[in-house]
C-alpha cells in the first residue's frame, strides 16, 4: 500500500505500532536461537553454561571448540561426502528433471498424458519405507554412495515447476529452430535451457538444500559405512546422540566443552546455508509461487 | 510445505473427420519414430520412477506374505491380511494411531492460523526494508537441517536452557521437557510452528499482493479503519487460498513427518511421541520384522491416499481448484 494517507488518525498510529511490534517479536524469535548458538560456539564454555540460554554477544572469545571440531577427521570426511553428494546429486537431479519436463511439455507427444499421470501418482501413494529399503537392498546398493544419491532423483514438485515453465515458452522458438533443421535435443539444450536460467536456478536450490541437509537416506542405506556418511548425519551423532568423545584430548570432556563442541558443529554444518541463503531467498520464494500459480 | 495445484486443462476431443484413424499401435510406432529423442530424454527419469516408486509398490506384496530375509520380495507364502490383523489387535495400534493423529491435528489447529495472521500483519507494514528483513529471517528456519533444528530444540528445552530460565523467571520449577511424555506434544508442535510459520505464509502473502489496490483506496476514502480493511477486504480476498491450503493440510493429516519425531523422541516419551512411521522404522529396519512393518506402512499409505482423494473432491466442490 502506498503511503498517501488522507488523515493519519491516532487509531492508525496505534495499529502501526502494534503490527511492527508483533513482527519484530516474531523476527527475534526466529533469529535468536541461531544467534545464540553462534555466540555460544565462540564463547568460553564455562561462561555459556552459567548464562542459562541468555546470550546476546560472544563472551570471553574462545576458539577451542572449533579447534576440536576441525581436528575431528569425521567432520572432514562428512564435509567431503556432503559436497560430493550435493554436487553430483544436484547435477543429476536438475538434468533429469529438466529433460523429463521438456519431453512431457511438448505438444505432439502421444504418451504425454499417461506418463504424466504415472509420475503424478507417486505423489499420493508410495510403497513406504520398508519395501523401498528392500528394493535398494536387492539392487545391491546398500553401503554404496548411490544409495544416498539416487532416492529422490526426480521430485514431482520440481518436475511440475519445470514443465509449467517450458509450456509457457512460446512455440515459435521451437518452430523456427525446427525449420533451421535442429533436432529436439539441440532445441532443448541450445535454446530452451539457456532461456530457463531462473527456473533452473530455483530447482538447483531446492535440490541442493535437500542434499546438503539430507541424513535419512544415509542412515537407512549405509548401515555399515561410516566413512560414507554425509556431514548432516555426523552432525546428528554429535548434536543429538552426544558422540563427542572422538574430540577429547585423552582426558574425558567436561559437559561444558561437550556442549561447546555441539554449538561449533551446528555452525560448521549450517554456515554454508546461512551465508548463501539471504542472497538466494527470492529465488526460493519464486519457486513456490510458480508451483502454486496454476489452478 | 510447498504445495501446488495443477490444473489439467481439458482439451476438446479431436474430431474425427474424413479418413478413419490408424490403429493405436501403428500411431504409437509412428510417434516413437518421430519423437524418439524426446522419449530417450524422458527415459532416465522414468526408469527412476519405476525402480524407486513402482517397484516398492509391487514390493508391498511382502505385507500380505511371509517374507524371509534371505529370500526375494515375491518368494514369501501368501498370508492375506494376517499381519494387518495382528497390528490391529496389538497394544500399539491404538497408541500409534492416537499419537499420529493428535500430533498432526494439534500442529494443524495451532499451526495453520499463524501464517495467515502473520501474512495479514506483515501486509500492513509499510517499510519495504523491514518487510524484506522480516521475510528473510522468518523463512530461514525452513532451510536449516532438521537435525540442527532438533539440536536447537533439545538445547533450548534442556534443564539449563532458555525455556526453563523463563519458567523460573515466572516462579516455576524447572521442567524436564525432553523426557516427560506430558510435554512432548507441546514441544513438537511449538517447534513445528517456529520452523514453518514464515515459509507457510508465502502463499498467503502472494494472495494478498494480488488484491487490487483500488479497493483499499476506496475503503480509505469511505473512512474505513485499518481493522475494517483487513476484515472486509484482505481476509475475504485470501479466503479461497485459505480453504484450499486447509483442505490440502487435512489430506496430509496421516503423513506426519518421520524426521522430526525421530530426532526428538526417546523411549521415555514413546507413550505420546511414537507415531506410525517411527514404529515402522523400529519394527522393520531395526527389528527386521519386514512383513509386519510393511503391513503397518501400507495401512498408513492407504489412509493417506483416501484422505487426499476425499479432500481434493471437497476442494473441487468448494473452491473450484483441485490437484487434478
Amino acid at each position: 500500500m502506498k503511503n498517501n494517507t488522507i488523515k493519519t488518525s491516532k487509531e492508525d498510529l496505534i495499529f502501526d505500532i502494534v503490527s511492527y511490534a508483533v513482527i519484530a517479536i516474531l523476527v527475534l524469535a526466529c533469529f535468536y536461537p541461531m544467534w545464540y548458538v553462534f555466540c555460544a560456539s565462540l564463547s568460553d564454555p564455562t561462561v555459556v553454561a552459567g548464562c542459562k540460554g541468555v546470550l546476546f554477544w560472544p563472551q570471553k572469545l574462545n576458539l577451542d571448540a572449533y579447534r576440536r571440531v576441525f581436528s575431528n577427521p569425521d567432520i572432514w570426511t562428512g564435509l567431503k561426502n556432503t559436497v560430493l553428494y550435493t554436487v553430483v546429486g544436484t547435477t543429476l537431479n536438475v538434468l533429469l528433471t529438466a529433460m523429463l519436463a521438456y519431453a512431457l511439455s511438448r505438444k505432439n507427444v502421444m504418451l504425454k498424458k499417461p506418463l504424466t499421470l504415472l509420475i503424478s501418482f507417486t505423489m499420493f501413494f508410495n510403497g513406504g519405507m520398508i519395501p523401498t529399503y528392500l528394493v535398494i537392498r536387492d539392487l545391491g546398493l546398500l553401503d554404496h554412495r548411490f544409495a544416498v544419491i539416487l532416492p529422490g532423483l526426480v521430485s514431482v514438485f520440481n518436475f511440475i515447476i519445470m514443465r509449467t515453465h517450458f509450456e509457457s515458452i512460446p512455440d515459435a522458438l521451437e518452430e523456427s529452430a525446427k525449420i533451421d533443421g535442429a533436432n529436439q535435443w539441440t532445441i532443448f539444450w541450445k535454446i530452451y535451457m539457456p532461456v530457463s536460467a531462473t527456473s533452473l536456478a530455483v530447482m538447483t536450490l531446492f535440490y541442493g538444500v535437500s542434499h546438503w541437509n539430507g541424513w535419512m537416506n544415509a542412515m537407512l542405506y549405509l548401515p555399515n559405512s561410516r566413512e560414507l556418511f554425509p556431514l548432516a548425519l555426523i552432525t546428528r551423532e554429535i548434536v543429538l546422540s552426544s558422540a563427542t568423545s572422538a574430540m577429547n584430548d585423552g582426558a574425558a570432556l567436561t559437559q561444558e566443552m561437550a556442549d561447546a563442541i555441539k554449538y561449533a558443529t551446528i555452525i560448521v554444518s549450517t554456515l554454508p546455508i546461512l551465508c548463501l541463503y539471504p542472497f538466494l531467498q527470492q529465488y526460493f520464494t519464486k519457486g513456490v509461487m510458480v508451483g502454486s500459480v496454476k489452478g | 510445505m510447498p504445495t501446488q495445484t495443477v490444473a489439467v486443462a481439458k482439451k476438446p476431443k479431436r474430431a474425427l473427420r474424413g479418413k478413419p484413424q490408424k490403429p493405436f499401435f501403428e500411431r504409437l510406432a509412428l510417434d516413437f519414430k518421430r519423437n524418439w529423442i524426446l522419449y530417450l530424454m524422458a527415459l532416465p527419469a522414468l526408469i527412476y520412477f519405476i525402480v524407486y516408486c513402482y517397484a516398492p509398490m509391487a514390493g508391498l506384496y511382502i505385507a500380505v506374505s511371509d517374507f524371509k530375509i534371505s529370500g526375494g520380495l515375491f518368494d514369501g507364502k501368501f498370508v492375506g491380511l494376517k499381519y494387518l490383523m495382528d497390528f490391529f489387535h496389538s497394544y500399539y495400534f491404538g497408541r500409534l494411531l492416537r499419537n499420529t493423529l493428535v500430533l498432526s491435528l494439534e500442529t494443524l489447529i495451532f499451526g495453520f492460523p499463524i501464517p495467515i495472521l502473520f501474512a495479514l500483519v506483515l501486509n500492513e507494514i509499510r517499510s519495504r526494508g523491514f518487510k524484506k528483513l522480516a521475510q528473510t529471517v522468518t523463512y530461514m528456519p525452513h532451510f536449516i537441517s532438521i537435525v540442527v533444528i532438533c539440536g536447537l530444540v533439545v538445547n533450548f528445552f534442556s534443564l539449563n536452557g532458555l525455556v526453563n530460565t523463563i519458567v523460573q523467571l515466572f516462579g516455576g520449577k524447572p521442567i524436564a521437557f525432553m523426557s516427560d511424555p506430558k510435554w512432548f506434544r507441546t514441544v513438537y508442535v511449538g517447534s513445528e510452528i517456529w520452523q514453518n510459520f514464515g515459509w507457510d505464509s508465502v502463499v498467503f502473502l502472494a494472495a494478498l499482493a494480488g488484491i487490487d489496490l483500488a479497493q483499499f483506496e476506496a475503503a480509505k476514502l469511505d473512512g474505513a479503519s485499518r481493522w475494517q480493511t483487513i476484515w472486509h477486504i484482505s481476509l475475504p480476498s485470501i479466503l479461497p487460498t485459505v480453504v484450499t491450503m486447509l483442505l490440502m493440510r487435512l489430506g496430509h493429516v496421516m503423513s506426519l513427518g518421520f524426521e522430526k519425531v525421530f530426532n526428538l523422541y526417546s523411549p521415555a516419551t514413546y507413550e505420546t511421541a511414537d507415531i506410525i512411521s517411527t514404529f515402522v522404522y523400529r519394527q522393520g529396519i531395526l527389528g527386521a520384522n519386514f512383513s509386519s512393518a510393511a503391513a503397518i506402512g501400507l495401512f498408513n499409505s492407504v489412509i493417506n491416499l483416501i484422505l487426499v482423494v476425499v479432500m481434493n473432491k471437497v476442494s473441487r466442490k468448494l473452491t473450484e481448484s483441485s490437484l487434478w
